[in-house]
């Protein structure tokens, strides 16, 4: 294999890693300060992607034309509201089920995405079409041989890798972020040390469902397509990534995501066999890591959660 | 007198009433089935079968000389073979449908056939292309109006030969409408000397294509060709122009819908498609069909397969004119459809109830709409498909 076509694998695989790990961020949050696991978290990536595609609408019909600030506004307006969808999906589903079984929150989790991604469907216009998402990026390229580098994809990575950056310094480094690992590690405790439990675990919620809508931006820059479906397997993927990372560890999340996407990658380019079996590969992969390491690829050697 | 009179004229007036208002109660109702994807990613071409066949019901019951009077039973099959195998049942299983017009989606016609033939239900196909469908069973009760892909890739692969290309990678979906396609576009090729390099099965809901493509990439193709339905054909385009490859895109009856070119946007430009039957607008009575579909005002287009539609609702109230509303009798007839003239040419089924005479039209988009070939300026040389 040449050198060319070696980059562009990566590239790709870097890509999809990336997505996949912001994702997967989302689910060790929310299993790290409540123990749950926060089913509807791929239908928010699809949401969070409508969303800046209703914001990019509205304001070029506007007559807003400068990509810049529409990058800007189709951002702000995917996390923004994801985080408050976010937010409120905690506050009204997740909250009052603390003491129930998971079980119980997984389902009413998965009710919820499923209804979510029926309203997209349904109310955004033409919404059981695949949407052309506008390319907000520059289009410059560079060939070497087999490798075509795209500068938007090198921006997309940069960012994703600032927003994961961002994440870890928010959690280790700040008096919430303390107060996040403090609710994750122990309850009672972190009340008692005056810590407003529902505000931490809500801030919690909103900041993975932000993360969750840059996934879904940065899915439709890179594909310029976007359709109603697509959070249903990105959230298993995103699940699988946090399992196979370790759930609850941060690192472990986005090791998970570029493990599972590296799976991908080889399945589809490497593997004898049709391409068609490159989940049925990277699944079966991840159900042999789970035999093998039931506590995920990290999670056992970072005993702190979140 | 006056009295005599009025007595008279009252008699009269219930006579014209009488006269009048017969045809009205004098009609029994006939109830036929329209079966196709209302909703979800193919549901464009649905509504526009639908609305096309509800046109041939109400022209049908404007015409003073139709014997009944016909309703139009409107099912969602969702382009899923369960939910299809649901509804046929549905209608094969209500009485007082006599027959329907069913589906475009391949997998579900062929998911039905097993439930038509067990309720003993006429079934007219209007939009699924699979060969199987007519051609993979004895039941005398498929019929099918349109062509099938057989006919569609022979012309596709004589007609890309034609213009010089000689080397296709493939991408299909592992449908069986996919995989269908996938096989007989390789025969034709491959019989008249063309070349494939890579063939790819990919999933129908998948998202990302960047390792095939990139794989696809290193044999350099001249043309790659799509076996499948829009919404990834659209991904495949788009994710094409991501990794620089500058072939030649080439689809299949299942991406000639608006939507393909709303997904895409410019990057639709100069993309090659085939499709069995030929343009509304060139078909022997399409204007005729444009001009009456227009006077309804229906809210969506009636897509490339709503003359289909209309004439597989057309034939089956024929038939049940003819021979009454009776499953049996309509089945026997429609064996017998021969050189029989509709709005989509001459229908003539053969012993398996496939349509026989079926034209095959190629596509191309230019300026952001489906343009048949002929009338490009692909074709006069003064645009130019990639690579030519």
């Amino acid at each position: 294999m040449d050198l060319g076509l070696l980059a562009q694998y990566l590239m790709n695989g870097a890509m999809l890693g990336m997505m996949y790990a912001l994702v997967a961020l989302g689910f060790t949050l929310f299993f790290g300060v409540l123990d749950v696991i926060q089913f509807a978290h791929g239908d928010v990536v699809t949401a969070g992607a409508f969303g800046g595609l209703a914001a990019w609408a509205v304001l070029t019909h506007l007559g807003v034309g400068s990509p810049l600030l529409l990058l800007a506004a189709v951002v702000l307006a995917a996390g923004l509201s994801m985080a408050a969808l976010g937010a409120l999906l905690g506050r009204t589903l997740v909250l009052p089920l603390k003491s129930a079984p998971s079980l119980n929150v997984l389902l009413v989790t998965l009710m919820a995405g499923t209804a979510l991604r029926e309203c997209i469907r349904l109310f955004y216009p033409n919404g059981s079409q695949p949407q052309r998402f506008p390319p907000l990026l520059t289009t410059a390229a560079w060939t070497l041989g087999d490798f075509t580098l795209r500068l938007d994809n090198l921006l997309m990575l940069a960012t994703g890798a600032l927003l994961v950056a961002g994440t870890h310094l928010l959690v280790n480094h700040t008096r919430l972020g303390l107060a996040i690992r403090a609710v994750a590690q122990d309850e009672e405790t972190a009340r008692t040390m005056g810590i407003d439990f529902d505000r931490v675990v809500l801030l919690t919620f909103a900041l993975g469902s932000a993360l969750a809508a840059f996934a879904g931006v940065m899915n439709g820059l890179y594909y310029n397509e976007v359709n109603f479906g697509s959070g249903l397997l990105l959230g298993v993927i995103g699940f699988s990534a946090a399992v196979i990372g370790g759930l609850g560890n941060l690192y472990g999340a986005i090791v998970g995501g570029f493990v599972f996407a590296a799976l991908q990658t080889i399945g589809a380019a490497a593997l004898p066999f049709a391409s068609a079996y490159k989940d049925v590969f990277a699944f079966g992969v991840v159900i042999l890591l789970m035999a093998v390491r039931p506590t995920g690829l990290i999670g056992e050697q970072v005993s702190e959660r979140v | 007198m006056s009295q005599r009179i009025r007595a008279a004229s009252r008699l009269a007036v219930l006579a014209a009433a009488w006269v009048l208002a017969a045809p009205a109660w004098a009609k029994d109702l006939v109830k036929i089935a329209y079966v196709g994807p209302l909703t979800g990613g193919n549901s464009a071409i649905g509504l526009g079968g639908r609305n096309s066949a509800d046109l041939a019901v109400k022209l049908r019951n404007a015409d003073p000389k139709a014997r009944y009077r016909y309703e139009l039973v409107v099912l969602d099959d969702e382009c899923k073979p369960d939910t299809g195998v649901q509804v046929a049942t549905k209608a094969a299983a209500d009485k007082a449908v006599v027959a329907g017009v069913t589906h475009y989606c391949s997998v579900v016609a062929m998911a039905t056939t097993e439930t038509y033939h067990r309720f003993g239900f006429p079934a007219v196909v209007w939009g699924a292309v699979l060969p199987d469908i007519t051609y993979g069973h004895d039941f005398k009760e498929i019929h099918r109006v349109n062509g099938t892909m057989i006919n569609q890739n022979e012309t596709a692969a004589k007609f890309m030969l034609a213009q010089g290309y000689r080397k296709w990678a493939i991408i299909h979906d592992t449908t069986d409408y996919g995989k269908g396609h996938n096989k007989y576009f390789s025969q034709y090729v491959k019989a008249g000397g063309g070349q494939i390099a890579a063939t790819f099965g990919v999933t129908a809901d998948q998202q990302d294509f960047t390792a095939e493509l990139t794989q696809i990439k290193v044999h350099n193709p001249e043309v790659i060709y799509f076996g499948g339905l829009t919404p990834i054909g659209v991904r495949i385009r788009a994710q094409m122009d991501k990794l620089g490859i500058a072939a030649q895109f080439e689809g299949t009856s299942g991406i000639v819908s608006d939507d393909f070119i709303r997904g895409l946007g410019p990057l639709a430009e100069g993309v090659v498609a085939f499709r069995e039957g030929a343009d509304a607008e060139k078909l022997p009575g399409g204007r005729f069909f444009l001009q009456k579909y227009a006077e309804q005002k229906y809210a969506q287009g009636p897509e490339a397969y709503g003359p289909f539609a209309f004439a597989a609702a057309s034939l089956l109230m024929d038939v049940v004119e003819k021979v009454g509303p009776d499953r049996r009798k309509v089945n026997a007839e429609l064996g017998k459809v021969k050189d029989r003239d509709s709005i989509i040419g001459k229908i003539t089924f053969d012993d398996h109830g496939q349509n026989t005479v079926a034209a095959i039209s190629k596509y191309v988009v230019q300026d952001g709409k489906w343009v048949p070939w002929e009338d490009s300026e692909y074709a006069t040389g003064k645009r130019k498909l990639k690579g030519r």
